[in-house]
């Protein structure tokens, strides 16, 4: 599909519900992706946009987890417990596609590699749909929707308090995450997007909770996150940026343009 | 949620012949593609089928789980961590020859071949709710025979209060004991009025079989008013002790699981819902009994206690 039309739809549907802003800027996320980069590549988009593109195989990572499930459900092996199996595994998913979200701003400032930088969004989105199919399997299937059993549980236990928390500071995230959204909200969009540094986290501790004593798997990853926040503080940015111009070569990978030496954009 | 009238849930031999049916043509196309070493389907090991049970369902009317259900989603962290893939770990694990020693303060301490266990304490069937900690639960048809009986035999001195028992440490049978995340080997334990309860028994076998590995093989004990963790498996030492013996999962996580471990869903454990459980085969979760639906038969052992204090 090609990009302005995605744009048009989310523009006149901006007031259209949750779920249809979301599926909208997954598709229209990698048109605009591939547009971007086919900007980038040549100043003619009409024919830079009959070349395939490898940003596109982001969608395969995305897509991944749902397409092992629907495996697993095709061979019956969904465990004798499949509610319990379905939610630890959407669980699991939206943790790594959000933290393979938070390496997109570090990777380019190592490699100048700027491309990289389109990934976030569908990474994000796509960490945030497994999250939001997270919650819908633990209320709806779990838990019947049984409202005061649900609070009895969110109440009751931290973790589910922590996971709730970061599903509900992604949410307003993946509902901002059109090209209109951050054209309106302008320079604040950025500082509204920093809080999936928080909810990453969050997310984290979440999963570590969940675990009945091996935390080992939620502290390595947490180790990550760690660092990949920490690459993004801007002075441990602009000393990397320097020390590639230093070292590095004249152009980036692809050719694209560097990214300039300012302080953290966005996620 | 709407309640599924009985008449419209598929029967099982239905629903399993499609599923045969399904699994056939995805082996099928696999072989056709030529990556037949995907099919996980294609290489199972064929599962025993149950014997004979005298009942189809609990003293409640809740019908038993199936054979597959049973041996193929275990809690069992000496061969693997995840349930699904025990039955598979575990499939040569070697139960004899196995002996089981009994000491510690008895008048008469003994080693016996599992073989002589068999002859010497012939086995009833029992049908039992295991409810799992992690809220999941089934009904199994136990063969077995009460602790009780054992313990007369060794004649427990009067200092005696509680029974430690210990599973077999063997890494290279086990591979989950070549972790040493875990404090190996697995130990549990009973205050001496539990073992000597009469629904406390040890277990050889289920459905009409012998206990397949993955299940606790040859010998475990089955305490069906606790958490399943408690029930411990694969033993190889039970010795009768004059202090509380620490279990494995208390000094794995002394918050969150202590030696009594009663199933009682006015506790809250921090990470499930005590309140409730799913049966495994069922889509609602039903409300958690206390004491798992014994409570007639085991509340008095704790008249006074405070529950929540001693969880």
């Amino acid at each position: 599909m090609p990009g302005w039309i995605c744009e048009r739809t989310i523009e006149g549907g901006e007031r259209g519900a949750f779920v249809y802003s979301l599926f909208y800027s997954l598709t229209a996320d990698w048109s605009e992706a591939y547009m971007a980069v086919s900007d980038m590549r040549s100043n003619s988009p009409g024919e830079a946009r009959t070349r395939p593109n490898w940003i596109h195989l982001i969608h395969l990572a995305g897509l991944a987890p749902l397409a092992l499930l629907a495996w697993d459900a095709f061979a019956g092996s969904l465990t004798v417990n499949p509610i319990q199996y379905l939610t630890q595994r959407t669980g699991y998913a939206a943790i790594l596609l959000l933290i393979a979200s938070l390496v997109c701003t570090p990777l380019s400032v190592v490699s100048g590699w700027k491309r990289i930088l389109a990934l976030r969004r569908p990474l994000g989105l796509y960490g945030f749909l497994y999250a939001a199919l997270h919650m819908l399997i633990f209320t709806a299937l779990d838990f019947g929707l049984n409202i005061s059993l649900i609070v009895q549980e969110v109440a009751e236990k931290r973790y589910i308090l922590v996971g709730t928390t970061a599903l509900l500071l992604l949410a307003p995230l993946a509902l901002t995450s059109t090209k209109g959204w951050q054209r309106r909200l302008g320079r604040s969009w950025k500082r509204l997007h920093r809080l999936v540094y928080l909810a990453v986290p969050l997310a984290l501790v979440h999963y570590a909770w969940a675990q009945k004593s091996d935390i080992r798997q939620p502290l390595i990853l947490g180790a990550l996150v760690a660092v990949l926040l920490m690459l993004r503080v801007p002075a441990v940015r602009r000393r990397i940026e320097a020390w590639r111009r230093a070292f590095g070569g004249v152009s980036a990978a692809d050719g694209s343009e560097r990214t300039p030496a300012r302080g953290a954009r966005g996620r | 949620m709407h309640k599924i009238p009985s008449s419209e849930i598929t029967p099982e031999h239905i629903y399993r012949s499609r599923r045969r049916f399904l699994r056939e043509v995805g082996a099928l196309a696999i072989a056709g593609l030529g990556i037949a070493a995907c099919g996980n389907t294609a290489n199972t090991s064929p599962v025993p089928t149950p014997g004979p049970v005298s009942r189809k369902t609990d003293e409640l009317g809740d019908p038993l789980n199936t054979y597959q259900q049973i041996t193929t989603y275990n809690n069992f962290y000496e061969f693997t961590t995840h349930k699904e893939y025990v039955a598979q770990v575990a499939r040569n694990f070697r139960t004899s020859p196995w002996t089981v020693s009994i000491g510690g303060l008895v008048h008469k301490p003994q080693t016996i071949a599992i073989e002589d266990i068999l002859k010497r304490y012939p086995s009833e069937e029992r049908i039992y709710r295991l409810r799992c900690v992690e809220g999941w639960s089934m009904v199994i048809p136990w063969l077995g025979f009460p602790l009780h009986r054992l313990l007369a035999d060794v004649e427990p001195m009067a200092s005696a209060r509680y029974v430690r028992f210990e599973t077999l440490y063997d890494p290279e049978q086990m591979p989950g004991q070549r972790d040493r995340w875990y404090n190996w080997p697995y130990v549990e334990g009973l205050r001496l009025d539990e073992a000597m309860h009469d629904l406390t028994i040890l277990s050889t076998g289920l459905y009409g079989n012998l206990l397949l590995p993955q299940n606790g093989a040859p010998l475990r004990l089955v305490v069906p008013w606790k958490y399943g963790f408690k029930s411990i498996k694969s033993i190889v030492k039970i010795d009768l002790v004059a202090e509380q013996p620490t279990s494995f999962w208390m000094a794995a996580a002394p918050h969150e699981y202590g030696f009594y471990a009663n199933v009682n869903p006015d506790v809250p454990h921090p990470r499930w819902s005590q309140a409730t459980e799913r049966r495994i085969g069922e889509f609602e979760r039903r409300p958690t009994l206390m004491f798992n639906g014994y409570a007639d038969q085991v509340a008095r052992l704790y008249a006074g206690m405070d529950l929540r204090a001693n969880y």
